[in-house]
């Protein structure tokens, strides 16, 4: 097993869109686990997809579980042609990606999500997720159509349209 | 050795400012870094970062600034990496237009730890009742916690909403 290498943008690799899997072998769940070794190199990653490593298959692994401030979710996702199959309210939040280093932006994702997707035993999984969870998720399927967040930047004057949390 | 420098540019505003001062640093080789132009009032503002090899900018500058009627300042940057601060608090703010708005609540936040990295306002509503808005990103030194307890102090009327940014990487 090993860390796989990280490619980054300007590579014409991450605005590809990715095939699905129709193989489920050794040598798929060897991929996932080598995927998934490189995320946890990665600072702070609570996502990564395959074609961050230059493999063009829907693959992306999501785990939110482990953040210093905890967030619902659905533990550690593996997700093999994931697909969204419904979309709710939008909600601007700050992404950077491991194939865009010393970069952060504001992006408006969907703040409910209903995903479906396989394991590696072709097993189909469905279940809605809402905030950081349905973000990262996002993000990953993105990467997995060749769209970066940077496809997706927001100006900062969007503010005033964030849903409230404090008000005095 | 090239060297940064952060170039101020203002005048009135017109069409094709940017293109105009860019192609001329471009065409002597000055490299941007972060910039920040927008439109201030009927007034364009151009806040640049440019890495040049130790050229005398205000020569090069001289003849767009005249067909412009540009002021131009010119400071050296000792910050030669990327000067890009992670925010991890958003603040919006506005209510009824009145003098001191801004003052106030920057005051109150800033003894409660925010370090204010973008901060920008505007002015809306009608002639008769104009009303302020602000939206800061900074961060927040002593914790968000800190700032939404200082906010209680800050006059009845001013509508603030504190969200805590939390970077997602993926
Ligand atoms: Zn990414």
């Amino acid at each position: 097993m090993a860390v796989l290498e990280i490619i980054h943008y300007p590579d014409q690799r991450l605005k590809q869109e990715s095939e699905p899997v129709t193989v489920f072998d050794q040598a798929l769940k060897d991929f996932l686990s080598e995927l998934e070794e490189t995320r946890l190199s990665g600072p702070g990653a609570v996502g990564i997809a395959a074609p961050q490593v230059g493999v063009a298959k829907r693959i992306a692994i999501v785990d939110v579980s482990k953040l210093k401030k905890p967030v619902d979710n659905h533990g550690y996702l593996l997700m093999i042609n994931p697909e969204i199959t419904h979309w709710e309210g939008m909600e601007k939040g700050r992404e950077g990606c491991l194939s865009v280093p010393d970069f952060t932006g504001n992006v408006i994702r969907a703040e409910k999500i209903k995903i479906r997707f396989q394991n590696s035993e072709q097993q189909w999984t469905e279940f809605e997720t809402t905030g950081y969870e349905a973000r990262a998720i996002q993000h990953e399927i993105d990467h997995l159509d060749g769209m970066l967040f940077l496809d997706r930047l927001v100006s900062r004057r969007t503010d005033l349209f964030e849903r409230k949390v404090y008000k005095k | 050795m090239k060297k940064w420098s952060l170039l101020t540019l203002v005048g009135a505003d017109q069409q094709a400012i940017v293109a105009a001062v860019t192609r001329v640093l471009a065409e002597a080789d000055c490299e941007l870094g972060e910039t920040s132009m927008m439109r201030m009032g009927g007034s364009f503002a151009m806040m640049l970062r440019v890495r040049h090899e130790n050229q005398d900018l205000a020569t090069l500058l001289k003849e767009v600034c005249g067909q412009l009627s540009l002021h131009l300042h010119i400071d050296d940057d000792v910050d030669t990496a990327s000067s890009a601060m992670e925010p991890d608090v958003n603040i919006t703010v506005y209510g009824a237009d009145r003098s001191g708005i801004v003052a106030e609540v920057t005051g109150i936040l800033a003894t409660a730890g925010l370090n204010i990295i973008d901060l920008e306002t505007a002015m809306a509503g009608t002639a008769d009742k104009p009303i302020y808005i602000m939206t800061i990103e900074g961060q927040a030194l002593q914790g968000v916690d800190a700032l939404t307890e200082a906010a209680k102090m800050i006059s009845d009327g001013v509508e603030l909403n504190i969200i805590p940014i939390q970077t997602l990487r993926a």
